[in-house]
């Protein structure tokens, strides 16, 4: 996929020296070991005493009962199903260590299917004795993790220019009230999603000019930006949305859109094509970053600007109005995927409704090194932990509820710590560019 | 792994490579001259103003007829902020409406010193990290740990009066200063980066207080179904400093205490210097031979123990009816731009958290005599940071000559003796 700029991180060094890559690192082995640990505990240890009956069963529902084709419903067993998903995680385990001993990173799709084990695995184990409607667990992931990746796609562009991102939050809060606002004055939540964007640009402005201007520390600025859009959102909700809520804060809400055809497809189908227009725009927007930032010109040009602004300088890129408009840009998209939140999920503005969403979205951006289609995985797991919280606390779930919330959180710092994989910021992230 | 100091000679010295930038801004920070803070505030609140204006009804109403009498506007705009400036300071200040007397007139300052202690007590620990050049978000997450430590003792764990108040105190301080010092350690070991991990620990803390709320047999009241804790028993209470017609309490005169403590730590022991020269330049103070990581684990330690002093006046000095996860109401957050707005200087931080808790306390007032939600606070606080951090800024709104005619933050100190000199 996508080359990550070659690292000059200190590592352990190897005998080679020659090979491009030299990088021995053990902290991938070191996190699978961990995970597979975590599973054994979890599995074998603790069980599900609470469960009667020799092995209990989870039922996995595939079909939901409008769908074309209805697929029987999966059932597996306890016993075998965490005994077969635990001798996989060893195997992967093993796979690393072979391949952190011959000086080789470990590939994305391993640590995929490792995940996707874990959580097999997981979900067996703690919905065991009762039904999983798959559908709905995962295109409600998909839902909640909406606005993560709109905010994770903002945060990658924002940093891979060189101007760290913390104001996400704030992005995706000023695009939910403006989106609300603008959706309801006008009836028509394009408009409302046109103003989002608007909003979450202006936030970009303050920050650009802030940061870029008068050289202020970047993560103040985000710090204190967080706060100003919530007192101005909420301050203006009260004044202005509660005493005239029909005009100012109910707007039409985008309609469930089903895509003929693939909409039909089984299982994913109904999770990836039953979706809103947001939906939609993300799947492309998801695309167009990648493509953009790794294939254009003006992909390279903002690395660069990112990386060693000094030389893009050298070669004539005007640094600062890079930066300025890709912030800008980045903003227009976390404010879009801020009216998620009043233009499809709740269909009105509350005080502080993102609840931390952009933080989130900031944990997906580390976690997913600074990679949109990276960061747009850790959105969704984060998202479907969030999602699967919900779904297992309907089901009755042996893990409280507040762990399951946890989780995302724990794993950013495991990640941030550096324990899954090598995780370096674009060089230049943070610091302003002042022309000698 | 720890490099100790390396054998250099005086000839290599210019190897020191450049204090990253962050730890420059820093200094630009505490560099700023009281003026600019000043002029901040009053921008900030002239921003507030037009804000309270833009959304007066009065004012919107008879807008519709300015261009025909334009006084009637005007007389309404400044109503209205008048009004609500007024409101601000006889609920922070001085009641001079009430003809109760002094002793009730005189109610709103103390009021204001209370709503002060926790921010100070708080505000002093980001202060204490950001001179050493980190930047500690995760006052919210350290409040609440320690709060939920000092508040499990105070409910639950009956001790004999004074020992149990100062066993809560302590308990509580050191639950904060492990959740800090987790990120210090991270940050020493793995070189993770303190924002992030603040920002997560914030969030880990706080799932974790909610579930031991809502467990029986952790902070839970016993047979209740609400995610509250039972009330805190009588011997753990933070005495009344003036009596209980105040809400003073003797938490404040612990703040005062702790701001003492970080003057002299920062000023006049061997830590508090260790800890500015690696907040000058880590590297250079690497050379020197501080053990820089190690600096980064105290530094942190201490933050989180101060952080955990507000948690803990919030337990036993404002909730002790029983507390829930919202009981940092924002001051983590807030704790943050009382530090800027101090300039991360201990007595800067003191002031600078009177002048919020003022806000504060008078917002309530500016809620319930004029309408004007509480949030306004928000906006003006971080209008205020957003200034103070942009010196420029407030120059050329102000037309402030810089020191030297150009967009240059501040001269050297060597630079500017050498002009008094002149």
């Amino acid at each position: 996929m996508t080359a990550a700029p070659a690292t000059t991180a200190p590592s352990t060094t190897t005998a080679s020296g020659a090979s491009p890559i030299t990088v021995r690192s053990w902290k991938a082995p070191i996190g699978f070991a961990i995970f597979t640990a975590i599973a054994i505990l979890l599995f074998f240890v603790v069980g599900r005493p609470d469960l009667e009956g020799g092995n209990p069963t989870t039922t996995y529902r595939l079909s939901e009962a409008r769908d074309a084709i209805q697929l029987p419903p999966l059932t597996l067993g306890l016993a075998e199903t965490t005994i077969v998903v635990v001798l996989l995680m060893a195997a992967a385990t093993v796979g690393t260590v072979l391949l952190s001993r011959a000086s080789v990173r470990v590939p994305l799709w391993l640590t995929t299917v490792f995940a996707v084990l874990f959580l097999v695995g997981f979900l067996t184990w703690a919905a065991a004795g009762a039904t999983v409607p798959m559908i709905g667990l995962l295109a409600g992931a998909l839902t909640v993790s909406t606005p993560l990746i709109f905010g994770s796609l903002g945060g990658v562009i924002s940093e891979r220019v060189g101007v760290v991102n913390i104001a996400i939050e704030a992005q995706l809060l000023g695009g939910a009230f403006m989106a609300a606002m603008l959706g309801s004055l006008t009836g028509s939540p394009y408009v409302g999603l046109l103003g989002a964007m608007v909003a979450g640009a202006l936030v970009s402005v303050v920050l650009a000019a802030f940061a870029i201007k008068y050289f202020v520390d970047q993560v103040i600025v985000g710090v204190v930006l967080n706060v100003l859009v919530l007192g101005l959102t909420s301050f203006l909700y009260s004044t202005v949305m509660v005493p005239n809520a029909e005009t100012f804060n109910s707007p039409v809400k985008f309609e469930r859109i089903a895509i003929p055809l693939l909409s039909e497809i089984p299982v994913l189908g109904p999770i990836l094509f039953r979706q809103t227009v947001i939906v939609y725009l993300m799947y492309i927007a998801i695309f167009l970053v990648w493509f953009g930032l790794f294939k254009t010109r003006w992909g390279l040009r903002l690395r660069a600007v990112g990386e060693h602004p000094t030389a893009a300088d050298t070669v004539g890129i005007n640094v600062r109005a890079t930066r300025f408009w890709n912030v800008l840009l980045a903003g227009a998209i976390v404010g879009g995927g801020g009216a998620f939140f009043t233009l499809a999920a709740v269909g009105s503005f509350g005080k502080d409704m993102t609840n931390g969403a952009g933080f989130i979205a900031l944990a997906a951006v580390i976690f997913g090194r600074w990679d949109p289609i990276r960061a747009t995985l850790a959105a969704l797991l984060f998202g479907f932990a969030t999602n699967l919280q919900s779904t297992l606390s309907i089901v009755g779930s042996p893990v409280p509820s507040e762990f399951m919330l946890m989780l995302p959180y724990v794993v950013t710092i495991v990640a941030v710590a550096g324990f899954v994989g090598l995780s370096r910021p674009p060089a230049a992230s943070g610091k302003p560019y002042m022309k000698a | 792994m720890s490099t100790t100091t390396s054998p250099t000679t005086p000839a290599s010295a210019p190897e020191t490579p450049a204090a990253p930038r962050s730890n420059q801004i820093m200094k630009e920070i505490l560099g700023g001259s009281a003026a600019i803070s000043v002029l901040a505030v009053v921008l900030a609140l002239i921003a507030g103003g037009i804000l309270i204006i833009l959304t007066d009804e009065r004012v919107a109403e008879t807008s519709g007829y300015f261009f025909s009498r334009p006084t009637d506007t005007l007389g309404a705009a400044w109503q209205a902020v008048s009004g609500a400036y007024s409101a601000l300071f006889r609920g922070s200040v001085f009641n001079y409406a009430t003809d109760r007397g002094f002793a009730i007139a005189i109610r709103p300052l103390l009021e204001t010193l209370s709503f002060a202690t926790p921010l100070i007590a708080a505000g002093l620990g980001v202060a204490l990290a950001f001179r050493v050049g980190l930047f500690n978000i995760g006052g919210r997450g350290q409040m609440l740990i320690a709060a939920a430590a000092a508040g499990y003792i105070g409910a639950y764990v009956p001790l004999p009066p004074v020992i149990h108040l100062v066993v809560a105190l302590v308990v509580g301080i050191i639950g904060g200063a492990l959740w800090g010092g987790i990120v210090g350690l991270l940050k020493a070991r793995t070189g993770a980066h303190e924002v992030i991990v603040t920002i997560m620990l914030n969030y880990i803390a706080f799932y974790l207080v909610s579930y031991l709320l809502r467990t029986p047999g952790a902070l839970q009241a016993p047979g209740q179904n609400n995610p509250k804790s039972g009330p805190m028993l009588d011997s753990a209470h933070y005495p009344s400093l003036l009596g209980p017609q105040y809400t003073l309490d003797i938490g404040f005169i612990l703040v005062i205490v702790a701001t003492i403590y970080v003057w002299y730590l920062l000023n006049r022991s061997a830590m508090g210097f260790q800890f500015r020269a690696v907040g000058e330049n880590p590297h250079a103070a690497q050379v020197a031979g501080i053990n820089v990581k190690s600096v980064y684990v105290k530094v942190m330690l201490i933050a989180g123990a101060l952080v955990g002093l507000a948690g803990v006046q919030q337990v036993l000095g404002n909730f002790t009816g029983g507390f829930a996860a919202g009981l940092d109401a924002g001051i983590g957050f807030d704790a943050i731009t009382v530090a800027l707005l101090g300039r991360s200087k201990p007595w800067g931080v003191f002031f600078a958290g009177i002048l919020f808790g003022a806000l504060k306390a008078g917002s309530f007032t500016m809620q319930s005599a004029e309408g004007i939600p509480v949030d306004i606070v928000l906006v003006v606080q971080s209008f205020i940071v957003l200034f103070i951090a942009a010196p420029p800024l407030v120059r050329a709104i102000f037309r402030l000559p810089t020191p030297d005619g150009s967009f240059q933050w501040r001269k050297p100190v060597i630079a500017r003796k050498a002009e008094v000199s002149k």
